[in-house]
């Protein structure tokens, strides 16, 4: 079993700073998604774990072993590339005992592991086929089994999923995630793509220019977001933030703090603090109610069954479900029970 | 209606049909057509002698010259000026500081015109003074007279070729290259991949359309590119350096045996045919053409 150890991590290109600073450790046999907007350097992350680019500064470590300035290969992990990397002249059996055969695997060993991820990817009707001839699932396919004879004890993945359809995307997430479990493969996924990172993940590290916003699992994540970024990151809608000066009690919060709120957490209240309806859009089972606080945008999400309101309306929230964060966007741990 | 549109359909292909006709098709014709008939001399005029041109021909000890010649030629430089190519097409395409200047430096010789490069080439074959023999007379060696001697006249021209046309096929090997996602390069590397495997496993494959592409090529440069020929050595000495298209140069425009030079060209627009179309297959089943 090894665990990945990343250490005070930065990539630089030329006056990019792609990574900055990150450290995070990956349990041995868990699922650790890195999640983040385009460009916020997850590639860059995962490239300098697998050892394709040269690191700037800081460490990597894999099984207990600094790998930090080994080549790729020395690096002991499998790799699932966002294009999937098929070699196009080779049939997909040649594709997937590739590594292996540049390992000089024997031949007995080499179909058993062959023979083995085919029938667990349902790959064996399409061993003779060439890559080009596949749908896109099925190449994904190919180039998870491809990652999984290697049988190496680290897998990182790419935004594997991301050229694939919407319901493909469903099925070979949880796929993916069974199979990481079965095997007891110490995975990196990286993704852009929240709900994938919530379905799958055992720990998700939320990244944003470069560096780490938090560290979490997803439920973690989803009610104690470390900052604004990851209060709206993840969540549809994204977590309302209404400035402190509108909310009665929170007059002694630095100006420029924020009272972040669900939009599942908050309900139509006469009582509560006043805002103007904007649109109301019907979502079949709830519809979500566009409101202003001055000039904060704020979204309610209520059943569809319920009157559907106009004109000013009262907004309020149950003690417990608020979130306070500061001038600087991170969350304020005493403030916490409203 | 349609009897109408296929008048104008012809009536606009005309020009270009008569041209391709005329200046094209009519000359290929006409070569094969004189091939078997005799040189009219004089007020004598040509008469159909059958197959002894072909004959005359066989038994011609300068014929056969250059064609060993020819084949000598074209063996060296097709292979050599692929691998050159290829050499310096990957050279140039890693991450290298100063790489637009080596990719101009090396598709230099290209432009310039085959006339030129000779001179340029007499030059460094200069017999004591040239670049060659400066270097050699640092090494203590006397001075050779590279195009002057038949040992190495035929050799002296093939490197000038070599070096004439590497600089174009890097061109088209480079564009093969950079076609290639450096993901799979990667991937491979992941695997344990040493660079001697990546490149004869995954980029050789992936190369092999432009390889048949840049050889067929070569092969047509090999019977076509004399140009240097003329002035280096003249298909000398003692037609030591001669080609065969040289030596149908000669036939036809120095000694005016037209039905001669005629034949000749049957000939090697024969050879041509069955090279150009053997290596299509020999090297297509061995092709993936994405
Ligand atoms: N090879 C490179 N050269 C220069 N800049 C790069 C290179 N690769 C990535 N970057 C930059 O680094 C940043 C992070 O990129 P990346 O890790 O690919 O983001 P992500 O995968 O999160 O979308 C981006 O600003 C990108 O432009
Ligand atoms: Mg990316």
């Amino acid at each position: 079993m090894s665990g990945i150890h990343v250490s005070e991590l930065s990539k630089r290109w030329g006056d990019v700073h792609a990574v900055h600073d990150v450290s995070f450790e990956v349990e041995p046999g868990t699922l650790t998604v890195l999640l983040g907007p385009s460009g916020c350097g997850k590639s860059t992350t995962l490239r300098l774990i697998a050892g394709l680019d040269d690191v700037s500064s800081g460490t990597i470590q894999i099984g207990g072993r600094d790998v930090t300035n080994a080549p790729p290969a020395e690096h002991g992990v499998a790799m699932v590339f966002q294009s999937y990397a098929l070699f196009p002249h080779l049939s997909v059996r040649e594709n997937i005992i590739f590594g292996l055969k540049v390992r000089r695997v024997d031949a007995a060993e080499r179909d058993r592991r062959l023979k083995r991820a085919s029938e667990l990817l349902n790959l064996s009707e399409l061993l003779d086929r060439r890559p080009n001839q596949l749908s896109g699932g099925q190449q994904q396919r190919v180039a998870l089994g491809r990652a999984i004879v290697a049988e190496a004890p680290v897998c990182l993945m790419d935004e594997p999923l991301s050229n694939l359809d919407a319901k493909l995307r469903a099925d070979m997430r949880v796929e993916i995630r069974a199979l990481q479990q079965r095997l007891g493969l110490t995975m990196v996924y990286v993704t852009h793509d929240q709900v994938e990172a919530m379905t799958m993940a055992d720990t998700i590290v939320v990244m944003n220019q470069g560096r780490i916003e938090q560290i979490a699992s997803p439920r973690e994540l989803y009610t104690r977001p470390a900052t604004t970024f990851c209060a709206r990151f993840i969540g549809t809608p994204p977590m309302n933030l209404i400035p402190s000066e509108h909310v009665h009690g929170h007059e002694e919060l630095p100006p420029g703090s924020a009272i972040g709120v669900r939009a599942e957490d908050l309900h139509l209240d006469s009582a509560g603090v006043p805002a103007t309806v904007e649109s109301v859009e019907y979502l079949g089972a709830d519809e979500l109610i566009t409101a202003r606080i001055g000039a904060a945008k704020v979204v309610v999400r209520q059943p569809a069954r319920a009157d559907t309101p106009s004109g000013t309306v009262g907004l309020a929230w149950s003690p417990g479900v608020a979130h306070v964060f500061g001038p600087d966007g991170k969350r304020l741990e005493e403030a916490q029970g409203i | 209606m349609i009897k109408r549109e296929w008048i104008h359909a012809w009536l606009l292909l005309a020009p270009a049909l008569l041209l391709l006709f005329a200046f094209t098709h009519l000359p290929a014709v006409q070569t094969v057509f004189d091939s078997f008939w005799s040189t009219p001399r004089g007020r004598r005029p040509a008469v159909f002698v059958g197959l002894d041109n072909y004959q005359r021909m066989l038994a011609d000890p300068i014929f056969i010259k250059a064609m060993v010649n020819n084949a000598i030629y074209a063996l060296i430089t097709i292979p050599a000026s692929i691998a050159l190519a290829l050499s310096m097409a990957l050279f140039v395409s890693g991450k290298i500081r100063g790489r637009g200047t080596l990719r101009m430096a090396y598709f230099t010789p290209t432009v310039l015109p085959l006339i030129a490069v000779a001179n340029i080439w007499l030059f460094f074959y200069l017999p004591g003074f040239g670049l060659f023999d400066q270097i050699r007379g640092l090494f203590g060696f006397g001075p050779i007279n590279w195009v002057g001697q038949p040992t190495t006249a035929l050799y002296a021209i093939t490197a000038v070729t070599i070096w004439n046309q590497a600089g174009f096929f890097m061109i088209f090997f480079l564009a093969a290259l950079q076609t290639i996602p450096e993901s799979l390069r990667e991937a491979a590397a992941l695997e344990g991949a040493s660079r001697w495997t990546i490149f004869w496993r995954i980029t050789w494959p992936l190369i092999m359309p432009t390889t048949l592409f840049v050889s067929v090529n070569a092969t047509i440069n090999a019977f076509r590119m004399v140009d240097h020929v003329f002035i280096m050595t003249q298909g000398g000495p003692n037609n030591a350096s001669i080609l065969l298209l040289y030596y149908i140069y000669d036939q036809g425009f120095r000694f005016w045996d037209t039905a001669y030079a005629a034949t000749l060209t049957v000939v090697m627009v024969a050879i041509l045919c069955v090279v150009g179309i053997g290596q299509f297959f020999l090297l297509d089943r061995r092709v993936h053409y994405r």
